[in-house]
């Protein structure tokens, strides 16, 4: 086990992941010479070369789809986005191509393509720099999606992102890019498509994902001092989405809570609320609720900005919510 | 003071805001009053003055997230801006927009875009409905010459001379996107030859001299508002600063930014102003009024309400 921050984890993937196969390479705005715009890929233009780590004008359509292409004849292809907003200028690329290739060939061609870059509300950067797009992604047959949060599944995700033969989009955060964690020495990887029970707990079960794990967990101290002790799972993978660990525990808790920093109409959420309510419905003491971001776009001023973002204080209501039924 | 110093006074007071409102907003943001992304204009100052200098009270301006110096020289006061940079709700966007979406609708300010290209498409559609009307106003759009291959810019472009709208595409060419100058994000040296594909009017000149950029924006936006064409300009300019409070800059050399600084537009128009006869006296006064402008500014800001809980989702919908 060594310490990392978030953002060299997934920047050992990426370094140990070029080493291995050499039809991996990273392509992106400032990803080389300016060494990132979060200093995820601090080195790796020294390290492996301009071939392999590809500076990219602003053109994020263009990108993608190079990527797309060069994925389709065997290349395994990094791209990042500064952030996920600006992939809304290549939403066709992932959508209507990278999502498609595979079905609409007849299984003749794969798209092995990752899309990584930082998702949600950073800090006061406002309405279009401040958004959640799993709900947006999710929705797609074709595309997984993956969103770690903790420092070691970062780096175990995005391995695993690298090696699969489908495109993969990882949503990682700003806010965690500075966070430090264990990581297992060598070769760490984790699978896609499997969730963790990070905390155990009789009273509510809380699934939840990404940063806002880092809410959940403190809202569960201070409710256990209160002798409430919740479960919680981390999706980690929120397409496929596993919500096995999530059922077993509701089976004991017979209460649920979906925390979500994203908008709460439609999405990630509201589909794991689907799921409990139809596959535990017969051990629910009350319906499944859900914290989630405000109905709106992200104001800049700093305290509505925190208003807007599910916090410790709105989990901790969340879960009475949830136990007053 | 001579008469032919009056205009170029008005303008070098512009200019002069723009830089003290931008070294105090820097400021600002060191101690913490202002958040999130602060790009700014320090050095480009000639390239908003001058070009807007043409405008009329119903011509419109978009610009990008680095748009303080577009604001100022549209009008907008130093308080409205200042508020909005510290979040409060007597900023131009009531603190919801911050530095990156200043909006003004009295005087046809419509951003302040964070999302590089789409906001060129955005701006040939204003410039769409005024021909539409059958009004002779013209739309004045600015980007940086770091966002000009990227699809919307060419869209845009496309479809505004195509359809003949009056606009006037400003693409500031400060030498860098974010950490990577030009020569690494396209295949030209100069911007204005995007124009050539699109049949569209073009031009390219240096910031340097804000008489100088007032005059040849005003050569489009003539030709925008009499024959409704389009133009597209490069403004060769620079930023001292960093691409926002963000970034050390590394990526060149102090050597560098000194040379720059050495073709100041303000320095420019000072000495300008010498040689029609305005005095050391005269610059000092102007000095204090912008000093007192900017102060009263910043007070304003920081004695200004925070927007209230309500307007978190007031504005989702008409
Ligand atoms: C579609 C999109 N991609 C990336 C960004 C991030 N970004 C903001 S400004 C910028 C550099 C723009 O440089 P340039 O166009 O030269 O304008 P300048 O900042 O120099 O005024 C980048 C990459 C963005 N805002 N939008
Ligand atoms: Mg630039």
């Amino acid at each position: 086990m060594r310490e990392l921050r978030y953002r060299e984890a997934l920047r050992e993937a990426i370094a140990e992941e070029m080493d291995r196969d050499d039809r991996v390479f990273l392509m992106g705005e400032e990803v080389g010479y300016y060494q990132g715009a979060y200093k995820v890929t601090e080195g790796l233009l020294e390290r492996f070369g301009a071939r392999r780590v590809v500076d990219t004008p602003i053109t994020e359509e263009g990108f993608a789809g190079v990527g797309v292409g060069a994925a389709m004849v065997g290349l395994r292809p990094i791209i990042e986005f500064m952030t996920w907003n600006f992939s809304a200028v290549a939403f066709d690329q992932i959508i209507n191509h990278a999502a498609k290739i595979r079905q609409m060939s007849g299984g003749q061609f794969a798209c092995p393509i990752v899309f990584r870059g930082p998702n949600g509300a950073a800090r006061q950067t406002g309405a279009q720099h401040s958004q959640c797009w799993e709900a947006f992604y999710t929705h797609i047959p074709g595309l997984k999606v993956v969103a770690p949060a903790t420092v070691a599944d970062a780096k175990g995700l995005l391995k695993s992102a690298i090696r699969d033969d489908n495109p993969v989009l990882v949503l990682e955060d700003e806010r965690l890019y500075g966070l430090k964690g264990e990581v297992p020495d060598g070769d760490h990887v984790v699978p896609i498509g499997v969730s963790a029970q990070v905390r155990d707990g009789d009273a509510v079960t809380i699934v939840t994902w990404g940063k806002m794990l880092h809410m959940v967990l403190p809202a569960c101290e201070l409710l256990a001092k209160e002798g409430v002790e919740c479960a919680v799972i981390d999706l980690r993978s929120l397409r496929p989405l596993d919500l096995g660990p999530a059922l077993a525990s509701v089976e004991k808790t017979g209460r649920a809570l979906v925390v979500q920093e994203s908008w709460p109409y439609g999405g990630v959420g509201a589909e794991v609320v689907d799921r409990i309510q139809r596959d535990a419905f017969g051990a629910l003491k009350g319906p499944v609720l859900r914290v989630t971001g405000r109905d709106a776009s992200m104001p800049y001023n700093k305290h509505l900005e925190d208003l807007t973002i599910p916090s410790v204080d709105t989990v901790v209501r969340g879960v009475r919510a949830v136990l007053a039924w | 003071m001579a008469a032919p110093a009056d205009e170029l006074l008005g303008l070098y007071r512009q200019m002069l805001l723009i830089r003290r409102f931008e070294e105090a907003a820097a400021k600002a943001y060191s101690q913490g009053k202002i958040g999130g992304f602060l790009h700014l204009y320090i050095g480009q100052e000639a390239s908003a003055v001058g070009a807007l200098a043409n405008l009329d009270a119903g011509d419109a301006i978009v610009g990008t997230y680095r748009d303080h110096g577009i604001a100022l020289a549209r009008g907008m006061s130093a308080r409205a801006c200042m508020a909005e940079l510290y979040g409060k709700v007597t900023g131009c966007s009531k603190g919801l927009g911050g530095s990156m979406h200043f909006f003004d609708a009295e005087r046809r300010m419509l951003g302040g875009d964070g999302i590089v290209g789409g906001h060129v498409a955005v701006a040939a559609g204003v410039a769409f409905a005024s021909k539409y009307r059958g009004l002779k106003e013209v739309t004045l759009c600015f980007l940086g010459e770091g966002s000009v291959s990227i699809g919307g810019f060419h869209e845009a472009l496309s479809l505004a001379a195509l359809w003949d709208l009056p606009l006037v595409v400003i693409v500031e060419n400060n030498e860098y996107s974010m950490g990577t100058p030009l020569s690494r994000t396209l295949s030209v040296h100069d911007t204005s030859q995007k124009a050539h594909g699109y049949g569209m009017a073009s031009d390219r000149f240096k910031s340097d001299d804000v008489m100088e950029v007032k005059r040849r924006v005003g050569e489009a936006v003539a030709r925008a508002r009499e024959t409704s064409k389009p133009t597209l300009i490069e403004v060769q300019t620079y930023r001292y600063r960093g691409h926002s409070m963000s970034d050390p800059g590394k990526y060149r050399t102090s050597d560098e930014v000194e040379l720059r600084k050495k073709t100041d537009p303000i320095v420019k128009a000072e000495s300008d102003l010498r040689a029609l006869g305005v005095t050391d006296a005269d610059l000092a006064r102007i000095e204090a009024e912008v000093e007192a402008e900017v102060e009263d500014a910043s007070r304003f800001a920081d004695e200004s309400a925070e927007p209230g809980e309500e307007l978190i989702e007031a504005f989702t919908y008409a």
